[in-house]
């Protein structure tokens, strides 16, 4: 099991946990480590950064604008790492790297996970990275360089795969809130109550942290009563997109979830 | 079958299905069930009478005598052509919709770039009195609008898509990102032999009709069921699959696959993948597909509207791979000098994708002895307008 900075921060701290997403690149190419300096100053828990790509097929409209400035400003998995390259003389908080399976593959998986590992990335979200692939193939390579693999479960996702999941993981599962793709309004229906609690009785071993439609205050803290915390994604991006400097922008947004 | 998918889903080293877990449940549903569902005996009997009955099958397996004179070979057109809705398409359309009222579905899902797969899934949605979604990019409902107009009119509501590059690729995301919005009422079906598993050999399977009709009927004619050659134009794949299905393992038979070049493979703007494409990840399976040195997934050119995917079928890929067949990649000049050939020699108007099989014809040198079977996918009424445009242009260059 990796002791990396996501490991620990789930045994230092039990609820109410702020991750938040950002695209790399965005708003403007120089922006990654600003916003995630920030983002530490403002209190969020940890933060998972998007490297852009052409097809992004999990993601809404916002994500996906977002991931197509990012690449034309010239983003890349390789410009990210080079950004990332000391920024942990000045961020501590955990940093999570999420994209999609294509553009780590062309940069080669396993140099990949040594660079990222390098800079001080502490774990991975690759969507469409499938589970009898990442066994046989990629978890070997995952553990050689001390990096979580971070698997998602929505409301379809039976009992038995969610226990299978919680086996081979190490930090969180993120729980994508309602059947969709990011970026959609979260309905509290009886339903979904239905299933945090379901999930909430299998007493996994990892935390939980809820996903996809987590927007403001009110669906935060909905969200940390479900579950150890919320991950909030394109309202964030629609934050950055502000006419405030960028660094305002991260401010006022983290204000408001968490004032 | 030594070219079909093994248990994991592989062929080969391509395949797979990288999927995100929001479709995890739909696509997992649909490889515990299809082919136990196919192999049901009124499954059978209904799909069987709707491809005699209302697609019109057999299709001819046609001796085009002056086309053979001009290559001195013998030449059998598969006349998919002559197929309701005017190409293969229907084959997988019609198989698909059973297979989506079996699984309970009240509501149906398609992508669609030139519009003959969204036609053909609109026109079995009418049939079957299911909702019909069909995704299409903004540019190519502006390009294809008489395929919008008949999708409209068939009942069918037709998004077009504005994200990305707002082409076939993109209309395919958006198709998916609607399925993990619906995941519970909707079937998805696609169009070729692309997408995760089950998809790249359920469509095979649908479309395998056309080598399983080609083997009796040469057999009736030639009194063999082997022909030297099968040909067939290659986008995502649905037709060559269909065609070379029934001779993968038959070793003597070549098959030839026709890939679009485009303005030429190194212009540029070009659609061959099996020499352009990089081992990726594409709608979920992995497979050769047109990217960026990053990972970003390139737009492709053809003139052909269906045959601009970025990627190729995973089986398609591992017989590029392995060698069984053979990839041969043809320009745009190329395949619209072999429209008009096969207009003017036989009396019949040949859809532009399968025009550039028909070009492939002088690349391959077949024998005055052997038979040389050509998969003619479909019919250029769809394509009058480009074909215009493009003849009006040449004649203005010279």
């Amino acid at each position: 099991m990796p002791n990396n900075r996501l490991t620990r921060l789930f045994q230092e701290k039990s609820g109410n946990l702020l991750n938040i997403y950002f695209t790399a690149g965005y708003p403007k190419l120089e922006d990654t480590v600003t916003i995630l300096e920030e983002l530490e100053a403002a209190g969020a828990d940890l933060v998972e950064i998007g490297m852009p790509f052409s097809d992004p097929l999990a993601d809404g409209p916002t994500i996906q604008a977002s991931n197509q400035v990012a690449l034309e400003n010239g983003m890349s998995i390789k410009m990210l790492l080079a950004q990332l390259a000391g920024v942990r003389e000045r961020v501590t908080l955990p940093i999570i790297l999420m994209g999609y399976l294509n553009p780590v593959m062309q940069y080669g998986f396993e140099r990949f996970c040594q660079d990222a590992a390098q800079v001080g990335v502490d774990g991975l979200i690759l969507p469409d990275l499938p589970f009898a692939e990442y066994e046989e193939e990629y978890k070997p390579i995952l553990e050689k360089y001390g990096l979580s693999l971070i698997f998602l479960i929505t409301p379809q996702t039976s009992e038995d795969r969610i226990r299978k999941i919680d086996e081979l993981t190490n930090s969180f599962i993120y729980m994508v809130s309602s059947a969709s793709t990011t970026g959609s309004q979260v309905q509290t229906s009886e339903a979904q109550e239905a299933y945090f609690s379901k999930v909430r009785q299998l007493g996994l071993k990892n935390p939980l942290l809820i996903g996809f439609g987590i927007s403001d205050k009110a669906s935060f803290q909905l969200a940390c009563t479900s579950a150890h915390g919320a991950i909030i994604g394109s309202a964030f991006i629609k934050a950055l997109q502000q006419p405030a400097e960028v660094k305002e922008n991260v401010r006022s947004f983290l204000q408001q979830i968490r004032g | 079958m030594k070219y079909g998918v093994n248990e994991r889903g592989y062929y080969g080293q391509f395949g797979g299905a990288f999927i995100p877990e929001m479709l995890y449940p739909n696509v997992e549903e649909l490889r515990e069930k299809y082919l136990s569902i196919m192999q049901e005996p009124e499954f059978q009997a209904e799909m069987q009478e709707l491809l005699r009955d209302y697609v019109g099958r057999p299709t001819p397996l046609y001796h085009a005598k002056r086309l053979s004179e001009r290559y001195n070979t013998k030449i059998y057109l598969k006349r998919e052509d002559l197929n309701h809705t005017g190409a293969h398409k229907i084959n997988n359309t019609v198989g698909q919709i059973l297979l989506a009222k079996r699984l309970g579905k009240k509501r149906i899902i398609a992508e669609t770039g030139a519009g003959q797969h969204g036609v053909a899934t609109a026109t079995v949605c009418a049939l079957a009195g299911l909702e019909c979604i069909v995704y299409m990019g903004k540019i190519d409902t502006e390009r294809q609008k008489p395929n919008v107009e008949k999708m409209r009119l068939l009942g069918a509501t037709v998004v077009p898509v504005t994200s990305g590059s707002q082409t076939l690729k993109d209309a395919t995301n958006e198709a998916i990102r609607d399925w993990i919005n619906h995941p519970e009422d909707t079937h998805y079906i696609i169009g070729s032999v692309v997408g995760p598993h089950p998809y790249p050999d359920m469509v095979a399977r649908f479309q395998s009709v056309i080598s399983e009709e080609i083997r009796k009927q040469l057999l009736e004619k030639e009194g063999r069921e082997l022909p030297d050659y099968v040909v067939a134009c290659v986008g995502g794949g649905s037709n060559a699959a269909g065609a070379f299905y029934h001779f993968l393992d038959e070793p003597e038979v070549k098959l030839i696959a026709v890939e679009a070049a485009g303005l030429g493979v190194d212009s540029g703007h070009s659609a061959a993948t099996s020499i352009l494409g990089k081992t990726g990840i594409i709608h979920g399976s992995k497979t050769l597909l047109m990217q960026t040195d990053d990972g970003q997934i390139t737009e492709p050119y053809s003139i052909s509207a269906g045959l601009d995917y970025p990627g190729v079928g995973p089986q398609h890929a591992h017989l590029a791979d392995t060698g069984r067949a053979q990839f041969i990649a043809i320009t745009d000049a190329d395949a619209m000098e072999a429209l008009r050939e096969l207009s003017r020699l036989e009396g019949i108007i040949p859809a532009i994708e399968s025009s550039h099989a028909l070009a492939a014809l002088k690349e391959i040198n077949a024998g005055p002895n052997e038979v040389v079977v050509l998969n003619l996918s479909g019919r250029g009424d769809k394509d009058l307008n480009t074909i215009l445009t493009y003849f009006e242009q040449q004649d203005a260059q010279q």
